[in-house]
């Protein structure tokens, strides 16, 4: 999968409020999906179900922690965005210079 | 820590002051279509030429969607703009990653040089990076990303 079609699945993972609101929390800090669930108005299975998706689509990941899985951040997110800025910058930019240099010569035409 | 900033530079055959307009006022024209924030087809991008002035792009539907604004609008050698697009392709005015583009005269006319820093911003728990880098994830993360520890 490439990054911009990652990046495309994080952005529909977080079209849902509740998931959103889910993936905010653990961004804050670390956290099982017992304790998600006390902060949060949503039942464990449904935290879970969340939690899968946020997984699926690189945002989150998660770790065994005794009898517990705890979720964080994934920073695999992080790099996914700079890869996707560096390639948008490039495209963008090459774009324009070809704009610019088009305007030069259509101004510049005898 | 910080994560090594994008950097790109571009020869243009205008004269700055040309090319710092063609940037600016007329920076849908070039946009590339495909990048777009969310669902929906591009129609142009706008950035409102003033300090604060926002830089949104515009669908086909009539919807808008904001990356950020205008930090310092310096013609016709410097502009700076926020990009408050989070690593979950969400505005978040809160975010700041500074986007700064120089135009510098030349022989042949301008070179162009965007600068996009503060990406380590894009993550909340940035300490955890040499957890990850030390842990054997892929090289491609070493590659790109040049981690720096600020030990001061």
């Amino acid at each position: 999968m490439t990054y911009a079609a990652q990046a495309l699945d994080s952005f529909a993972a977080l079209g849902d409020p509740t998931r959103r609101a889910i993936f905010e929390e653990v961004a804050a800090r670390p956290a099982s999906v017992g304790a998600l669930a006390a902060r949060l108005p949503v039942s464990r299975p449904a935290v879970s179900q969340h939690l899968k998706v946020l997984k699926a689509a690189g945002l989150v990941r998660d770790e065994p922690e005794g009898t517990r899985r705890i979720y964080r951040l994934d920073l695999r997110g992080i790099a996914a965005m700079r890869d996707w800025l560096d390639r948008h910058w490039d495209g963008a930019l090459d774009a324009f210079a070809d704009f610019a240099d088009r305007e030069h010569d259509r101004e510049n035409r005898p | 820590m910080s994560i090594a900033p994008i950097v790109r530079t571009v020869t243009v055959r205008q004269p700055p002051d040309r090319a710092f307009d063609l940037f600016t006022a007329r920076i849908g024209d070039s946009w590339p279509r495909q990048q777009s924030l969310g669902p929906g087809e591009l129609a142009s991008v706008s950035l409102e030429p003033r300090v604060g002035g926002r830089w949104r792009e515009h669908k086909v539907d009539g919807s808008e969607a904001t990356f950020g604004d205008v930090l310092a609008w310096e013609p016709p050698h410097r502009l700076l703009l926020a990009w408050r697009i989070d690593a979950a392709f969400q505005y978040d005015p809160a975010l700041t990653t500074e986007v700064e583009v120089r135009f510098d005269a030349i022989d042949e006319g301008t070179r162009v040089t965007l600068e996009h820093r503060n990406l380590e911003r894009f993550g909340s728990d940035a300490p955890r990076i040499a957890e990850l880098l030390g842990g054997g994830w892929p090289t491609t993360l070493a590659h790109f990303a040049d981690f720096t520890a600020t030990t001061a």
